[in-house]
Formats: structure tokens, C-alpha cells, sequence
């Protein structure tokens, strides 16, 4: 198969973009830990007032300083809302849904994941800067679904 | 009408026809999310009119075009379409089931979006209607194979045409693909909205559904990059620059279209972030293809350009035919695919898809890639292909001019406000961007600013249908121009590596079922719950 040189330069100046690409997600994945949300564990989703995590959904502070949120989200609400928990420390979100699909993003970071009836989306977010953040539903849910917000409330520690 | 072209031209009316009203659909809804009051915004009729528009649009539009674009290859280059009688028979199903699913849309009963994601949960004719669509584009695909088989037969040895090889591999994409869908609709949704099982669990619904959702991007894309390697430079005046590489670019689109579905998925629980990375992969991988023909089909213009007289290193570039609707129509598609494709690999990065996942960027995204590279060169190739199908010059060329330039306009300040919304944080998909009182300063301005690209969008849309119709009930006649396609500038005598289209086919299904088999499996091992329906429209 004749090849123009000039393509064939191409061809490989285009290989090492895609490489270049890849091996950016795959060191940022590898040394800093950032990997998509992937947790597996269902729930029944007609049932959440049976399990005593999805019946008072809560902010919950371990015992050794960890931070646990566990989130229901329904047409057209997240509880608990507000969401208090404190700066720059790792908080994993628990995030499921009552009804149909729901996302879960707290805009301008990288918190943001589906809410899934039947699942747990479980992930750990660190939040640097302390204020008040808004959370969006973004995925449609209904008539209003443009209504569907929460807040968080991201807290400075006191030293 | 020229009797040859009369099933190509029925699948591309059909097309138009749905082209225009989704377009009064989209209008309706860049109006709506930046809060002009128009009689009537409410949000049902908002939330009809997205999915009448995703429906409509991605997926009637596209698909009898792009069957339309099948026949008339066929009809243009081989002599023949096998079949015939199949051919009419899958259109009529085919338009059989757009109406019964665009009735219970229009009707206010199927509001579930085109994702139509359960347990959100349409009229049952909404699945019905689009199994038979899908069914229908199966038969095309049957036919298009056979008129193929028939011409090989009578030339052994000889590749086939470089637009049927295109078609052919389009063909192979949208089975690999709509077998994912079949599962889904066939096996999932149908009994469900029937009533005939209470449960469909959503993850397993939603991996079926982007086992078809992304090589749809490509069963869109690969007609597209058909009419740029072949088509275009003919119009241009040039030749192909490579045919095998075009071969080869076609194949790759055959092995890596499928196997790439979680790149949707990276915020769904219940799939593990080790196959997400290999969709990551094979996601990326899939760029190639299209820079090598950003490269091949520049390339052949530029020896449009020098066959024009061009000397100098960019002298090429005025000198190709800016005043021909198509050659200007895919001039801006393909510029539009450059911020397009790198828009592409932002969000298959998962790192960087966390800030995008589900906000105004991703619609920003798909406008100009969807939106702008495939549909701007379809409206284009409909130029290219009215006078030749219909025996009629384009009435009034002008306006045939000035109709891609409005919507390149119109798209590149819609697609932009979106993206930089996004970036702020604006959900997509919201009737109204005042979520959220305060935090909607954050968007101020970027709505608007979207609401009147749309509108010029609109306008757009107005102008293309006026010339459809005034070319074909006004236009004045003329001895019909053949359809015509590029020489390759080393033309193939045999047939090579890229034409074993068997083989290949059975490596595609290998890959698919490596990318699936394993975390389907994982799913189905699970104790899942499912979930009953529900109709929040």
C-alpha cells in the first residue's frame, strides 16, 4: 500500500497525540488517584425506608475524623438539604435514587455522579474552599426538573 | 423526478420533513432555558419538544438520509439496487413507525427525551414505532449488501467502489450497534411498557442503550466522511489523495465504534473504573481514523487547487469553489469537527468529564459535531444532490449560499455560550436556566446569547427547506448531471487488506463482546432490584 510521506509523518505525529492523551489519564489515574466513580451495590429502591441509612439520609463524622454523606435523591429534592461537612478533608458521598434517574453534581468541582434507583454511586470528594456550593440534578427527571437543587455547605474547620 | 433516484429521493423527503420541524422544536427550546416568555412555554411542552427534537433529529433525520445516501451510492455507482421491492417495503415500515412514535410524542404521552432512560417510561408505540424504524434501516442494510454481492459477482477480484466500501462499512456499524439496541427495546422496554414484567433495572437498560448510543455517532459520521472523500473533490476539481488509506480509515471506524460505551457511563455506579479505562482506550484510539482523514481529504483539496493553477504554499486554498453550497457546507462542517473532535477528547478524559458530565457543555458538544459536521454536510450534499435527482437547477442559489454560513454563524454562538455555561455549571436539559436564583448570575448573558444563535439557527433551517422546495416545485429543468466521484490519484486495481470486510467484521464482534461480555456479566450476577415505571411528564 503506497503511503505519501507526508501522510505517513502524519500518521505518526497523529499516533503520538492519541498515546500522549492516554498516557495523561493513565498517570493521572495511577499516581493521583483520579478514577471515575465505580462502586457495585444495589439496593431496593421501593424500599429505602427499610434500610436505616436510606430512611434518614446524613452527614455522619467517624470516629477517626472520616466524613460519610449519604444522599436520596426523589422528584424534585435531595435529602438532606443542606449538607454540612467540613474543608480539606475526604468526604465519600453515598448517592441513590427513590424514584427515576436523578444526577448528583456539585457545580464548579468534581463531585458529579448519577443517581441510579437500584444502586449506590459511592465516591470521595475533598473540598478545598469553604462556602456555600449549589447542587444541581442534571439529568431530566420529570417537569421539574429544572427546580430540582440542593445546597452544600462546605464548612472552615475550626483549628 | 429521474426514475432511477425516486427511492433515494422519497428516504431523503422523508428526512427533510422531519429535519424542518425538529428544527421549530430546537427553537422553541434555546428560547425557552433563557426565560422568553412565548405563549404557551411551559414546561411539558419544553420537555415534548426535546425529545420530539433528539427523536426527529438524530435519529429519523439521520437515518433516511442516510439510507436515501445508500441507494442513490448504489444507483450511482454499481448500476443497481438488489431488491427493490424489500427497499420499498422497509420504507414504508420504516415510515410506519416514525409516525406511530412521533404521534405519541407530539401527543404529550413519550416525554422520556431520545435517551429515553428507564424507569422513565414512554407509550408503548413510542418503542414499538422505533423498533420498526430500526427494523426498516435493517432491511437497507440487506439490500445494500446484495446489490453489492450481485456487482461483485460479475468482477471478480475488482474492490468495490470507494463510496459502497464507505456504505458497507457504515452498514457493519449500525448492525454491531443496533444489536445492543434490539436487547434493550426488544428484550427490556417493550414487555415492560406493556405491562408484561413490573421491573427494568436502569443500568443494565443504559449499558444496552450506549452499547448503541456512541457508533451511532459513527453510523452519522461515516456517511459524512463518504461525501468528503469522494464527492467533495470531485466538486472541487481535485482527485483522492489516497484510496487505501480511505479504506483503511473505514475499517477502523468497523472495529473501534462499538467497544467504547462506558465513555457515557463513567458517573453510573455498578460498572468498575478498570473497564472504564478500556473504553478510555479504545475511545481515544478512535480519534485516529479521523485525523487521518483530516489529513487525506485536505490533501486532495489542495490538489483541487493546484490542478486550478495554485503555485504557492496556501494559493490553493482561494482558489477552491467557495460559491458551490455543498463545497462551502462541508468547508464549515469540517471546521466546526476541528474544536469538535478536541471538545471529543476533553470528555472521554474521566477527570476532566466530572466538570462536564450532564452540563450545557455536552449539548454545546454534540452541536457542533452532530449538529454541524454531519447535518451542515448532509444540507450540503442535498445541493450537490437535488439537481441531479430531480432534473432542476437550485432555486435561488443565493440563498443556497447564504443558508450554511447562517448556520455556521448561528451554531458557533450557540455551541459556544453552552460550552462556557457548562463549564459554569448549567445542567443541560433544564426548561428554565433560573435555577437556583442567585447562582444564575454565573450564566447570565451565556442563555441569551445561545437563544439568539438558535434563532439564526432557525433561519437557517427556514432557508434550506425554502429551497428544497422551490428547486423541486420551481426550479428550472435541466438535463440531469450524473453523480460523480473522485479518481484516486494511484487508482486500486485489486482488492487488498481493506476490503476483506468479512474478516474484519468478525474481529469487531470479537472486540465487542471483549469491551461487554465481562461487566454485563457482572451486572447480571448481582441481586437487582429493577424498577417499577414511572410517567413524571
Amino acid at each position: 500500500m503506497h503511503v505519501d510521506l507526508y501522510e505517513k509523518v502524519w500518521m505518526w505525529a497523529a499516533s503520538g497525540i492519541v498515546a500522549l492523551f492516554l498516557a495523561t489519564i493513565v498517570m493521572t489515574g495511577w499516581v493521583q488517584a483520579i478514577q471515575p466513580p465505580s462502586h457495585m451495590e444495589t439496593v431496593d429502591p421501593t424500599k429505602l425506608g427499610e434500610y436505616a441509612e436510606w430512611a434518614d439520609p446524613k452527614v455522619v463524622i467517624g470516629p477517626e475524623g472520616s466524613v460519610r454523606v449519604s444522599v436520596r435523591a426523589e422528584m424534585f429534592s435531595f435529602s438532606p438539604d443542606p449538607i454540612e461537612v467540613p474543608a480539606n478533608r475526604p468526604v465519600t458521598f453515598r448517592v441513590t435514587s427513590a424514584d427515576v434517574l436523578h444526577g448528583f453534581h456539585v457545580v464548579g468541582t468534581n463531585a458529579n455522579a448519577m443517581a441510579i434507583p437500584g444502586y449506590v454511586s459511592q465516591f470521595t470528594v475533598t473540598f478545598p474552599r469553604p462556602g456555600t456550593y449549589l447542587i444541581a440534578c442534571n439529568e431530566y427527571c420529570g417537569l421539574a426538573h429544572a427546580d430540582m437543587v440542593g445546597r452544600l455547605i462546605v464548612k472552615e474547620e475550626a483549628p | 423526478m429521474n426514475g432511477r433516484h425516486t427511492l433515494a429521493g422519497a428516504h431523503i423527503g422523508v428526512a427533510i420533513a422531519a429535519f424542518g420541524l425538529a428544527s421549530a422544536m430546537g427553537v422553541l427550546q434555546a428560547l425557552s432555558v433563557a426565560g422568553v416568555a412565548f405563549p404557551q412555554r411551559s414546561e411539558s411542552l419544553y420537555y415534548l419538544s426535546v425529545t420530539a427534537h433528539g427523536v426527529l433529529m438524530a435519529l429519523v433525520f439521520t437515518t433516511f438520509f442516510i439510507m436515501g445516501l445508500g441507494y442513490l451510492l448504489a444507483q450511482s455507482t454499481l448500476g443497481r439496487i438488489t431488491g427493490r421491492g424489500s427497499a420499498w417495503f422497509a420504507f414504508w415500515l420504516a415510515v410506519a413507525g416514525t409516525l406511530a412514535a412521533a404521534a405519541t410524542i407530539l401527543l404529550g404521552k413519550s416525554s422520556v427525551l431520545y435517551t429515553f432512560y428507564p424507569p422513565l417510561q414512554a407509550h408503548p408505540l413510542f418503542y414499538i414505532g422505533a423498533t420498526l424504524l430500526v427494523v426498516g434501516s435493517w432491511i437497507w442494510g440487506g439490500v445494500m449488501i446484495a446489490s453489492c454481492r450481485s456487482w461483485q459477482r460479475e468482477r471478480p477480484g475488482v474492490p468495490l467502489p470507494l463510496p459502497m466500501h464507505g456504505m458497507i462499512a457504515t452498514i457493519v456499524v449500525w448492525y454491531l450497534a443496533t444489536f445492543g439496541l434490539a436487547v434493550e427495546v426488544v428484550g427490556m422496554l417493550i414487555p415492560w411498557s406493556l405491562g408484561l414484567v413490573q421491573k427494568v433495572d436502569p443500568v443494565l437498560a443504559r449499558t444496552f442503550f450506549w452499547w448503541f448510543g456512541h457508533p451511532l455517532v459513527y453510523f452519522w459520521l461515516m456517511p459524512a466522511y463518504v461525501l468528503w472523500y469522494t464527492a467533495l473533490p470531485r466538486v472541487a476539481g481535485g482527485r483522492l489523495f489516497s484510496d487505501p488509506l480511505a479504506r483503511m480509515v473505514f475499517i477502523l471506524f468497523v472495529l473501534l465504534s462499538t467497544p467504547v460505551g462506558f465513555h457515557h457511563q463513567f458517573a453510573d455506579p455498578g460498572i468498575s473504573s478498570g473497564w472504564k479505562l478500556v473504553h478510555t482506550f479504545t475511545t481515544y484510539a478512535i480519534l485516529y481514523p479521523s485525523l487521518v482523514t483530516a489529513f487525506t481529504v485536505i490533501a486532495s483539496l489542495e490538489v483541487a487547487g493546484r490542478l486550478r493553477g495554485a503555485k504557492g504554499l496556501l494559493d490553493w486554498v482561494p482558489r477552491l469553489p467557495w460559491k458551490d453550497p455543498f463545497f462551502l457546507s462541508v468547508a464549515l462542517a469540517m471546521v466546526s469537527f476541528t474544536f469538535g473532535g478536541f471538545g471529543g477528547a476533553i470528555n472521554a478524559a474521566y477527570a476532566m468529564n466530572s466538570m462536564v458530565h450532564n452540563t450545557a457543555w455536552i449539548q454545546g458538544h454534540f452541536h457542533i459535531t452532530l449538529g454541524t459536521t454531519v447535518a451542515l454536510t448532509f444540507l450540503g450534499a442535498t445541493y450537490w444532490m437535488l439537481p441531479r435527482i430531480l432534473g432542476r437547477e437550485l432555486r435561488p442559489l443565493w440563498l443556497a449560499r447564504l443558508q450554511p454560513v447562517l448556520w455556521f454563524a448561528g451554531m458557533s454562538l450557540f455551541s459556544t455560550s453552552y460550552h462556557l455555561a457548562g463549564l459554569r455549571g448549567l445542567p443541560r436539559r433544564v426548561y428554565s436556566a433560573a435555577l437556583a436564583g442567585e447562582l444564575r448570575e454565573q450564566w447570565r448573558g451565556l442563555t441569551e446569547l445561545a437563544a439568539v444563535g438558535g434563532s439564526i439557527l432557525f433561519l437557517s433551517s427556514l432557508s434550506f427547506v425554502v429551497v428544497v422546495l422551490a428547486t423541486w416545485l420551481r426550479g428550472s429543468r435541466i438535463p440531469a448531471p450524473p453523480f460523480e466521484f473522485a479518481v484516486p490519484l494511484r487508482p486500486v486495481t485489486s482488492r487488498g487488506i481493506w476490503d476483506l470486510f468479512g474478516t474484519w467484521s468478525v474481529v469487531a464482534v470479537v472486540l465487542v463482546l471483549a469491551a461487554y461480555a465481562w461487566p454485563i456479566a457482572h451486572l447480571l450476577v448481582q441481586q437487582r432490584f429493577g424498577s417499577p415505571a414511572f410517567q413524571p411528564f
